[in-house]
């Protein structure tokens, strides 16, 4: 995202694009099984930090889907063609250049295109997990961004409509900020934000130990793939917004959210800690205990309650 | 966490390649700092593609003693399951799970063993061996 937008030529840092649409985030949805097992997510779906971004930056996204995979290849290699970067959504299993333990059917997967090899076919991909720029041949990526099944991409892509623009710092991020704790802390449904922790270590704790240790074990393993794996920085996204905060505590001048920041990667060890205690319960070095866990959950949901509730005030002020 | 104690554990999952991970550095600020992987990662990275391989290992035993299709080793070894291999190719569940029966696999159409087969991007000779 920070990528194309500077491409567009507006250099944003990755955590300022993260913090600035609103994109941090918890959900419980025990309804979206991915291999049996409940979507928990530490961040909003990407199509919700598109939509966040254009207000704060003053752009439009154009976002595109196809009924075919020859449509939406012609569309994205005219998109190429005329100079375009275009934003891809697409599974982590068909992509070649993905390291194969990590190829999952995992459909919520964006990267970005910004030009075509016309002798092979080749795109050229910048993918946000990988650190150097590589090449996909065209077949692999239409597979990719055709891929069927759950949170389907069917062949997204995106591009802004018109060049975007610095923001008004002084009311963007206290906006945004706002966003973010009532998303964290007033989503009328129990699964979202703080409730959704919370409903989240009541499930942990229900897990069987004696009975069905094996699959107990897998879910666990699950919650913290979906932690630490998904996306950038680790901790479920909290160093990200951190950096985020200690970036916005200079640009609207409130040196308070510095403070808050420090607060929020402290939180972040603590979800590198909950990774850590399920880790060693998976490899049993110690004894498989969901309560323990669950417990985890619990502190880490307090935490960031009385974390929020301090950066609404901070930002209020 | 601080720059020193980012995990730089080689962890094999990542094939080579480094992550990035944000941490405090010398000065108290926030900076991105490269990873080579974290233990916890490999760990749970590695249970997720050792319980699909373990499901693919079962299921060819038993296509081998003729108690399942060659389809059921194909869809684990895609890291697919049921739900997935329905959706994936446009086949209700209860077809899907006909099919992961030898008999049932045997009726196959040459039409619907080409849609199973691309939907798993193998070939259709493939589909019907056990490798």
């Amino acid at each position: 995202m920070s990528s194309m937008l500077r491409h567009y030529g507006l250099p944003l840092s990755e955590p300022m694009a993260f913090g600035l649409s609103s994109a941090l985030a918890f959900a419980y949805l025990p309804f979206i099984k991915l291999s049996g097992l409940p979507l928990v997510s530490w961040r909003m779906p990407p199509k919700a930090i598109l939509r966040g971004l254009q207000k704060p930056l003053g752009f439009t996204m154009r976002t595109e889907t196809f009924r075919t995979p020859e449509k939406g290849a012609a569309r994205l290699n005219e998109l190429l063609d005329a100079g375009q970067v275009v934003g891809l959504q697409a599974s982590v299993f068909w992509l070649p250049f993905i390291p194969p333990d990590f190829r999952f059917h995992f459909n919520a997967h964006n990267l970005l295109a910004y030009g075509r090899d016309a002798s092979n076919d080749d795109y050229l991909i910048s993918d946000p997990v990988l650190e150097t720029a590589v090449r996909c041949p065209a077949a692999d990526l239409t597979r990719a961004r055709f891929a069927r099944g759950v949170l389907a991409p069917k062949g997204l892509l995106y591009y802004p409509a018109n060049p975007p623009r610095a923001p008004e710092w002084k009311t963007a991020l206290p906006a945004a900020i706002k966003k973010t704790t009532r998303i964290m802390l007033h989503t009328p449904v129990p699964l979202i934000g703080v409730k959704g922790m919370l409903w989240l270590a009541r499930a942990v704790e229900r897990l069987p130990v004696a009975a069905d240790a094996q699959a107990t074990k897998l879910h666990i393993g699950h919650l913290v793939r979906m932690q630490e794996e998904i996306g950038t920085g680790g901790g479920g996204f909290r160093f990200l917004y951190a950096a985020f905060l200690e970036e916005a505590a200079s640009l609207a001048q409130r040196p308070a959210l510095a403070e808050l920041a420090a607060e929020l990667v402290e939180i972040g060890d603590g979800w590198r800690a909950f990774a850590l205690a399920a880790a060693r319960m998976i490899r049993d070095r110690d004894p498989l205990d969901p309560a323990r866990l669950a417990q985890c959950l619990r502190a880490q949901a307090a935490r960031e309650r009385t974390f929020f509730a301090a950066l609404i005030r901070a930002v209020c002020e | 966490m601080n720059v020193n104690d980012v995990p730089q554990e080689s962890n094999r999952t990542l094939d080579g390649q480094r992550k990035g991970v944000y941490a405090r550095r010398a000065d108290g600020r926030l900076a991105l700092v490269p990873s080579q992987g974290w233990e916890v990662e490999e760990i749970v990275t590695r249970q997720a593609v050792e319980a699909f391989e373990a499901l693919a290992a079962a299921a060819r035993e038993r296509a081998r003693r003729g108690e399942s299709s060659p389809l059921e080793y194909h869809m684990y070894r895609a890291r697919m399951d049921l739900s997935l291999l329905a959706q994936a190719s446009g086949l209700w569940r209860w077809r899907v799970r006909r099919h992961l029966k030898p008999q049932g696999f045997a009726r196959l159409s040459p039409v619907l063993r080409q849609r199973y087969a691309e939907t798993l991007g193998i070939t259709c000779a493939q589909l019907e061996t056990l490798d």
